[in-house]
């Protein structure tokens, strides 16, 4: 290129020659580039554009969905009640589930058959009944054991109680929440164990670690990066799953709703009331999601790339920085006291 | 092999100034005899660096040494404690994971691929093992990282993690990290080999100042330029067994095995 010069190459043609000038022969950087029209690709999204257009529309327009009674209800005492019993049901079976559910995920990876083989099929068990079917088992456990007490197994019973006095509706949801998650996370858990590279374990071996801490501070740590994504599936799915429940008639969020329309006939409306609560909740869950998997990719990248928050204020500034950059020589200090 | 009776007359404590002792060591991954009998004795403060080709068992005894991997036969002590068994009367009992445990805190291993764990700080990874596995006082350990970090000259990098470190950087948190539980031997697996070339010398010179202050070492390596330098005892594996060992002026210069020869060809 010792040929080319910062002035118009040699053999190029000059500006104005018109479109049938040949094509430049010299510095392609010197040439004007047309991007390629997607006309196809803009018809489809115009198109996306208007059917959406009409929802939202029929959404404002169509007296059917009763907006008013929408917002009657939406934060109405009875449904408050019920989100929160919603929430309660999610968090004891998520924190009770996981935690069955790790048990579970290192019996099944125990060396001892017996212990891997009691896992395996408590998995196979409880991934088998569908959870309304539990849900109605554990609602009748005073039908199948009227009693329940300690003892010698297969010997006397020192104290017992009666199931229904301990285990209230709420306490038989809890329970068949949790046994029907921990299924689900014994196999999300192991996945993340058994994903975590062999030589991990060796070190920590290798340095003499005890086998507890192995597992808690170098294996899981680890593990919870391939078990966030699936987790945080698990979790949202509770969340809605916890709606079947109201077979056992707890007024949690779905049941409350169909409590309600039962009485007033107003159907619709009341389930978006329903509809809206989840999506919130499950919008809060998918953030807290995201920040807790950011917590455990540290050490993943070399530089953590930035929240969307932090993305923003960067976005701000550079705005302002633009902006102070024009307004610069047109804003002159003015001396406090002078805007009054 | 709950009960190994092959040669438990000779497993006593030596008193000699031998650090480690491995005496006929079997070792079969099924059909594969890998290990065939090995015998080897490095003394206190000595380089012992291991060559041999590929698939000749080197790596296999380094893991037996510090028990990862069982013996199937013979046996192994350092400073006169048998590794991996308990030996009572005419029986060698196997010992408890937690025990095994306890053992492999004297030995410091230094793997192939770095292994340190990712999730934590190089701070963190130098005191994990003595906070847990020696309980010292986080602060001591602490202290004791710091030291080992300047030692290996990675002082400005206790807050990275190490994914942020280049390959020859975490080799040496490596060592450091081995170091922090003052072993009384280090094992070297290959620490070289998963380097870019210009990065080698870096850790050779951290591992050649090590030698210079008496720390006992068994090496597994391919760097012969480095056996010949460091070595106080070159060890020439194939095929399961030691074919032959002695100074490195001896097994480098006038091997007398014909497959030792024809290796030392192939690499120099």
């Amino acid at each position: 290129m010792a040929s080319t010069t910062d002035t118009a190459p040699p053999g190029a043609a000059t500006p104005g020659t018109g479109p049938e000038a040949p094509p430049a022969a010299g510095d392609p950087a010197s040439l004007k580039v047309v991007p390629t029209r997607h006309y196809a690709r803009w018809a489809a999204g115009a198109a996306v554009v208007v059917l959406i257009a009409q929802f939202v529309h029929g959404l404002a327009t169509n007296p059917v969905w009763e907006w008013q009674v929408f917002r009657d209800y939406v934060f109405s005492e009875t449904i408050v009640q019920a989100v929160w019993v919603t929430l309660q049901l999610t968090a004891y079976a998520t924190v009770l589930g996981f935690l069955l559910g790790t048990v579970l995920a290192f019996l099944r990876l125990s060396r001892s058959p017996v212990l891997s083989t009691v896992a395996w099929t408590y998995i196979w068990i409880f991934r088998s009944i569908p959870m309304i079917v539990q849900l109605v088992f554990w609602f009748n456990l005073s039908a199948l054991y009227k009693e329940l007490g300690f003892g010698i197994p297969f010997g006397p019973v020192f104290w017992s109680v009666d199931s229904n006095s301990i285990i209230g509706t709420m306490g038989a949801a809890v329970i068949g929440l949790t046994l029907h998650q921990a299924a689900y996370a014994a196999e999300i858990v192991r996945g993340g164990v058994i994903a975590v590279e062999h030589g991990q374990l060796e070190a920590a071996a290798a340095l003499g670690i005890p086998r507890l801490r192995q597992i808690r501070r170098i294996v899981l740590p680890q593990a919870m990066r391939a078990i966030l994504p699936t987790a945080g599936n698990e979790i949202i799915g509770l969340l809605k799953g916890t709606s079947v429940v109201y077979v056992m008639s707890i007024g949690e969020l779905f049941y409350q709703v169909q409590v309600i329309y039962g009485r007033n006939g107003r159907v619709i409306p009341l389930l978006l009331v329903a509809t809206a609560w989840y999506v919130v909740l499950t919008s809060l869950l998918s953030v807290a999601q995201y920040y807790v998997e950011r917590r455990y990719a540290r050490g993943a990248d070399r530089t953590p790339p930035p929240t969307p928050l932090q993305r923003a204020r960067r976005f701000i500034r550079t705005l302002r920085a633009a902006a102070a950059q024009r307004n610069q020589p047109v804003i002159p200090l003015k001396p406090l006291g002078d805007s009054r | 092999m709950s009960d190994v009776t092959v040669a438990v007359k000779d497993a006593k404590p030596t008193a000699d100034g031998v650090m480690v002792d491995v005496h006929g060591v079997h070792k079969n991954f099924g059909p594969l005899q890998v290990l065939r009998g090995v015998d080897l004795t490095v003394r206190a403060g000595e380089v012992t660096v291991v060559l041999g080709p590929s698939g000749s068992g080197k790596s296999t005894l380094l893991r037996t040494i510090n028990h990862l991997e069982k013996v199937d036969r013979g046996w192994i002590s350092i400073d006169g404690e048998l590794i991996g068994y308990r030996r009572s009367g005419s029986k060698l009992h196997e010992l408890k994971e937690k025990d095994v445990l306890r053992q492999r805190t004297h030995i410091g291993f230094v793997f192939q691929n770095f292994n340190l764990f990712p999730h934590l700080t190089v701070l963190d990874n130098l005191i994990e093992a003595p906070v847990s596995a020696l309980r010292r006082p986080r602060k001591e350990a602490e202290e004791t990282a710091r030291r080992l970090l300047e030692r290996v000259g990675l002082a400005d990098k206790t807050n990275a993690y190490p994914r942020q470190l280049s390959g020859g950087q975490q080799q040496r948190v490596a060592i450091a990290r081995a170091l922090a539980l003052e072993p009384k031997v280090l094992l070297f697996d290959e620490p070289t080999s998963a380097l870019d070339p210009e990065l080698v010398g870096e850790v050779l010179d951290v591992i050649k100042d090590l030698a210079r202050t008496g720390t006992t070492m068994i090496v597994v390596t391919h760097e012969i330029g480095f056996a010949r330098e460091v070595a106080d005892t070159v060890v020439f594996m194939d095929d399961g067994v030691v074919v032959e060992q002695g100074p490195p002026s001896a097994v480098l210069d006038s091997p007398q095995h014909e497959r030792t020869r024809a290796f030392l060809s192939k690499v120099l």
